[in-house]
């Protein structure tokens, strides 16, 4: 079917001025694959059911808003020992990185990769089996373009987590990412995300987890006020296997966040949470994420929670689908927003879809202001009214920082959000 | 039945229709067809000949005429939705009968007598009391025979009225009900001043079509500060093979008033889906409140899903004045295929909307329904409470919208959504859309999906109940607050059907 004229013409502009690099010879069927979807499906609009709630214009139009350059910001995850990994406008630097050898784990740039068969075997397929049953042509693009990222293949259990650190030079860097990560049978690996990595950014993540694996990913999306982003987290885990997500958003103008996840074998648990305090009628931030039961005794939660002020958008779109057959799924999904002021909004699209009959799926969505009696009991005893307000911020987005696994990693992330609040208090 | 048995039956309720209700046992129990009854057709399709047709048929103005060609003009420029969770077939929208009535009807009958025998063999089946088929058949002066009884009906047969109750009565309170087509050409100010203000033509594809070639349907204004003496009722019958029903329903309540309206509807057994498109309208101003209450029970389709209505159905409500109230209230067993959104626009401040529903898809049923929740003024207060019961092969979504303005401060929104699973073959499914535009609003959303609970089920067996009998009552446990929140005579209608409506979903 021909696309509708705007988003055909939008396609048109943005296929036709984007920059195709060849990328590894063992990924081009892939890409060029890819390209074709992007073409058939068109780019996101307005229209679009998906994205009725943001305006996806600024992700489609052919060139990046520029966006000021911040200072490194280095401090978050340094006491992790983490391996680090840098990405300076989006292009691996080496001598900033680790040394990539590390005991039981495999890890290489997608940009001078060579023939890796077990990255081959995921390079785009994760997300072409995550354009179903709704249309992704971000992502889709992005396997396309990419121009770098990394390959993690971890094959026992990982103690140090790799952290990939995102740094910025130019103010109007373009930047695509993407990640693949496979967790073998039993393994287990920490992924961490920080640093402002571009004016605008894309980057997807593929991680196929085996049975009994376990991947635990902890990200923070802060400190550059004008960053426009998307990004897409397509999962697949198998039986027995963990996975666990949680993202820290602060500021941006634009940050749609997908993640899309399909648990294919039993017993297993997939966790995905976000916390996120905006301020501001130029800040939208949207999660969306898809979660898939195709298998039977699996847990999934998705636990998202806002702090809106000044104009400030939160969105959230979830959904549980649990596919015939998928008994004794327990499925939790819950979004609330704390709206600061009269000005923010949220909007959220909480979905079941289930189609089998031994399930127990809730969940849950609130909207509201802080409440007058907690502020009054807490200013009672004395707390001045700002500090009340933080308090009670925080304990709001308890529940969410609550299903970071490390609690050291938690730690990091509270006091980072604890001196946003302080910064950032009417 | 024991249950029923001992219901106190309220004030006013006719035994008869107790009896009526506790005889609703066994599969659809409407489904014969009346095919002797000689029916006078429109041509088949739509064109702007039928809209005509139709228009002088029921001897309209010409600004009603105008109004529906300017209708249909809309709506051939409009596509069929499919965001739904609903597989369809196509439907040819050509190959239906947009006019039906019973020859019979041509000229009013005087007497009993002089009814076809037929029509009152019909109503006799859908358990309307006898006396009340004088009136329904559209006897003159029957009315005055039954002083007693309490619930007025319009009875809409295919696409005509064939008779209101009760109009004298209500009279005397200064309550307007009859059928649309009397009060386009009797009272053609108010109907000018309110029809398609809340549901504009061009709402939506169906709305759009019904509003080109609705044939008829029910009137009601109720004046500033009168409380309708009685109950209004609306049974709703598709006989005719092949026929689209399109019925128009608008009703005002003008300042203070109060009126509760009760929707009923059945349909014959075919293999041939039908299309049922009807638009309700509801004016509430201030202070005014409205209960409409449903009960559809449209021929589902056979248990292979062969058959059945096709439900398209605009539903709207406008609270324009302040403190108004209206109260919705749905049990859905019957139809193939519901696609159904009662809303509330909550225009006044401190206006108040309620929706109770109770969906039930059995075999290869499938509903798509819900409702949308806007908040515009101050103060505004609504409750959702939506219980989804899918069994067999059916498919059953709750789809609704909650929207809170930047205007609408200090307002409320509370929606509950369960859904029950009978069977590891059927789906329930849950997508609720929250809009959020200031802060001191509250809105909360709640949803669960289970299965029927195994201790329940299993202390009710070692009670000494079977399986079915079992599952028919933790479900009407499971929908009590639904039930509730219907109207007596409803109510027992409903919990029977409930049971009805799951037979054959066990084992």
């Amino acid at each position: 079917m021909a696309l509708p004229k705007p988003k055909q013409d939008a396609t048109d502009a943005r296929l036709g001025a984007v920059n195709v690099p060849d990328g590894p010879a063992w990924a081009r069927a892939a890409r060029t694959d890819a390209m074709d979807r992007t073409a058939a499906m068109g780019l996101p609009h307005r229209r679009d059911e998906y994205w009725k709630f943001t305006d996806p214009s600024a992700l489609v139009a052919v060139d990046a808003a520029p966006a000021d350059v911040l200072d490194d910001d280095d401090a978050l995850f340094s006491g992790s020992g983490a391996l680090t990994l840098v990405f300076v406008d989006g292009v691996f630097d080496a001598d900033a990185s680790d040394d990539l050898a590390g005991e039981g784990i495999e890890i290489s740039r997608l940009a001078d990769a060579q023939d890796l068969h077990w990255a081959r075997d995921l390079y785009g397929a994760l997300e072409t089996a995550g354009q179903t049953p709704v249309e992704r042509p971000l992502a889709a693009l992005n396997t396309a373009t990419a121009t770098d990222g990394v390959l993690i293949r971890a094959t026992g259990n990982v103690a140090r987590p790799v952290c990939l650190r995102y740094r910025r030079s130019s103010d109007d860097a373009d930047v695509v990412l993407h990640h693949v990560i496979r967790v073998e049978t039993g393994a287990q690996v920490t992924l961490l995300e920080t640093g402002s990595a571009a004016a605008r950014l894309s980057t997807v993540t593929e991680v196929s987890v085996a049975d009994g694996g376990t991947f635990h990913h902890v990200r923070q999306q802060g400190r550059d006020h004008q960053r426009r982003m998307n990004t897409h987290t397509f999962a697949r885990i198998g039986a027995e296997s963990t996975f666990k997500s949680f993202t820290l958003s602060l500021n941006g103008i634009l940050t749609r966040n997908d993640c899309v996840i399909e648990i294919l074998g039993d017993d297993a648990i997939a966790h995905v949470a976000g916390a996120c305090v905006g301020d501001g009628d130029n800040f939208v931030h949207d999660d969306t994420i898809f979660i898939t039961h195709d298998a039977v005794g699996c847990e999934s939660r998705q636990v998202f929670k806002k702090v809106l002020r000044n104009g400030a958008v939160g969105v959230f779109q979830g959904k549980i689908l649990v596919k015939q057959g998928a008994q004794k799924t327990d499925g939790y999904q819950i979004s609330q927003s704390l709206l600061l002021d009269g000005d923010s909004q949220f909007l959220a699209k909480p979905e079941l879809e289930i189609y089998a009959d031994d399930v127990a799926c809730s969940h849950g969505s609130t909207s509201g202001a802080i409440s007058d009696e907690a502020l009054f009991y807490l200013r009672s005893r004395g707390v001045p009214e700002k500090q009340a307000t933080n308090l009670l911020t925080l304990a709001f987005l308890a529940e969410a920082l609550e299903e970071i696994e490390d609690d050291a990693l938690a730690d990091d992330l509270r006091d980072r959000l604890a001196g946003w609040l302080d910064r950032h208090a009417g | 039945m024991t249950a029923l048995d001992q219901v106190e039956v309220k004030e006013g309720v006719d035994q008869e229709t107790v009896d009526a209700v506790a005889q609703l046992s066994g599969a659809y129990k409407y489904g014969w067809n009346d095919d002797d009854i000689e029916m006078e057709y429109a041509p088949k399709g739509v064109n702007p000949d039928i809209v005509k047709l139709i228009s002088s048929k029921n001897e309209e103005p010409d600004w009603m005429t105008d109004w529906r060609l300017s209708a249909f003009e809309r709506w051939e420029t409009m596509r069929v939705p499919n965001w739904a969770m609903l597989k369809l077939a196509d439907i040819d929208f050509q190959d239906l009968y947009y006019y039906a009535r019973p020859k019979s009807m041509e000229v009013k009958p005087k007497s009993l007598d002089e009814v076809d025998p037929k029509l009152l063999e019909t109503y006799k089946k859908l358990g309307i009391p006898l006396k009340e088929q004088a009136i329904l058949a559209g006897v003159e002066g029957a009315e005055n025979e039954l002083p007693e009884r309490k619930v007025a009906v319009d009875a809409v047969f295919d696409s005509v009225s064939v008779g209101t109750t009760f109009q004298a009565e209500l009279k005397k309170a200064g309550v307007i009900f009859c059928s649309i087509s009397e009060a386009i050409r009797e009272h053609p100010e108010l109907v000018k001043k309110y029809l398609g203000t809340v549901v504009p033509p061009s709402d939506n594809f169906y709305a759009t079509l019904n509003s080109a070639v609705f044939s008829d349907g029910s009137f009601v204004y109720v004046p500033p500060g009168v409380r309708c003496p009685m109950e209004l009722s609306t049974y709703f019958r598709i006989n005719a093979e092949n026929t689209g029903q399109f019925e128009r329903t608008l009703i005002i309540a003008d300042k203070g008033s109060y009126v509760s309206y009760l929707e009923g509807c059945t349909a014959p057994k075919r293999d041939v889906a039908q299309l049922h498109a009807a638009v309700v309208e509801i004016i509430i101003e201030e202070d005014a409140e409205v209960k409409y209450s449903t009960v559809q029970n449209w021929y589902p389709g056979d248990e292979n899903g062969k058959g059945g209505i096709y439900n398209f159905v605009t539903k709207r409500a406008d609270c324009r004045g302040d403190r108004s109230k209206v109260m919705w209230t749905q049990v859905e067993t019957g139809s193939a295929v519901t696609w159904k959104y009662p809303s509330c626009i909550l225009r006044g401040n401190d206006s108040q909307g309620e929706f109770y529903s109770i969906a039930i898809a059995n075999n290869y049923q499938q509903a798509d329904t819900g409702t949308k929740m806007v908040h515009l003024g101050k103060r505004t207060k609504s409750r959702i409470v939506s219980k989804g019961i899918s069994a067999g092969h059916a498919q059953n979504t709750y789809r609704g919208l909650v929207s809170m303005h930047p205007k609408a401060k200090e307002s409320r929104n509370y929606t509950q959504c369960d859904s029950l699973l009978i069977g590891s073959q059927c789906g329930a499914h849950t997508v609720p859309y929250i809009e959020v535009k200031n802060n001191s609003s509250r809105v909360e959303h709640e949803a669960t999906t289970s299965k029927v609970d195994d201790d329940q089920l299993f202390y009710c067996r070692s009670r000494g109940m079977d399986e079915e009998e079992a599952v028919a009552l933790v479900v009407n446990g499971f929908c009590k607050e639904v039930l509730q929140a219907l109207p007596m005579e409803f109510a027992m209608e409903a919990q029977a059907l409930v049971a009805i409506s799951l037979e054959g979903s066990v084992g």
